[in-house]
């Protein structure tokens, strides 16, 4: 069955708080074999003119990730999720996100489109501060393969 | 006293010079590690038994772990990489990682494409696992030092 069109324009709010910890950008960072000082020695970031350890260019995924499954396990959204892949992934910074940072999520679903027997669902999301301050943007392709609806 | 990092300058980069490559293993430890730092614990990632029932040719990496890895030829290259502003790829192909002590490995070289008014350079991203392109469309775009 066919995603429902009817979700394009839809807005999610991810309204509980995400924290950036120390240890968790510490622990990303080695977890891809990262050994950057300004992922782990909070001097050597400070030296780099940061406040604190900066998480590494994909690790705003581990947020946007819980917020998207929240919005993809809406039944009326018809996503079979055993039938997905990931796409596609763009990350576009406002500015660093830094260890201690505390952010919320909110996911728009921009558009649904078919390519051949395939549904692309594309999320864009927004990272901000409880105040209101963007980081980052990111776009997410999720291919639904051959769920697209048959002709005549 | 931590050493201030040291970032390229705009000037001293032409469109055209070749970043790389670099080469990252990947085994299975890797993905398991992967799984609990990211919390994508997505059974095709660590279980064979279930990978292969799907019609995958064995585990595979995710696709955020190899977009990680090839980030790593922008963000070594710069030094600090809260100046890689902009980041994206396609996941065209699967990276298969065989249970054995070799594993595989995603080989990456980054092009420097365009240089940009405002201290930007884009980079192109290639990036092969096993003679094969895994990525596509990936670049990003990397603000220099003056």
């Amino acid at each position: 069955m066919a995603i429902n069109r009817d979700f394009i324009g839809r807005t999610y709010e991810f309204e509980t708080p995400y924290q950036v910890g120390r240890e968790k950008v510490r622990e990303f960072a080695t977890a891809i074999g990262d050994q950057n000082p300004l992922y782990h020695n909070v001097e050597a970031a400070q030296a780099a003119g940061h406040r604190d350890l900066i998480a590494p260019p994909t690790f705003p995924f581990v947020i946007t990730y819980r917020a998207m499954i929240g919005a993809m396990g809406d039944p009326e959204l018809n996503l079979n999720y055993a039938m997905v892949v990931h796409g596609e992934q763009k990350f576009t910074y406002s500015r660093p996100l830094y260890a201690g940072d505390e952010v919320v999520v909110d996911s728009v679903v921009a558009d649904i489109s078919v390519i051949g027997r395939n549904e692309l669902l594309t999320m864009e999301q927004h990272v901000k501060t409880l105040d209101g301050e963007l980081i980052v943007t990111t776009k997410n392709v999720t291919v639904s393969r051959g769920t697209a609806p048959q002709e005549g | 006293m931590a050493a201030a990092v040291s970032v390229p300058s705009f000037d001293s980069v032409n469109v055209g010079d070749k970043i790389g490559p670099a080469t990252f293993p990947i085994q299975r430890i890797n993905l398991v590690m992967y799984c609990g730092a990211s919390g994508d614990f997505n059974v095709i990632h660590w279980n064979e038994r279930i990978a292969t029932a799907v019609g995958l040719p064995n585990v595979i990496a995710h696709g955020m772990f190899t977009m990680a890895q090839a980030a790593r030829v922008l963000t070594d290259f710069v030094g600090d990489p809260s100046r890689v502003i902009d980041y994206g790829v396609r996941f065209t192909k699967p990276v298969p990682v065989p249970d054995d002590d070799i594993g595989t490995a995603v080989e990456v070289t980054g092009t420097i494409s365009e240089k940009r008014d405002d201290g930007t350079i884009v980079v192109d991203l290639n990036a092969t696992a096993n003679g094969v392109d895994v990525l596509g469309k990936a670049r990003g775009i990397v603000r220099l030092g003056d």
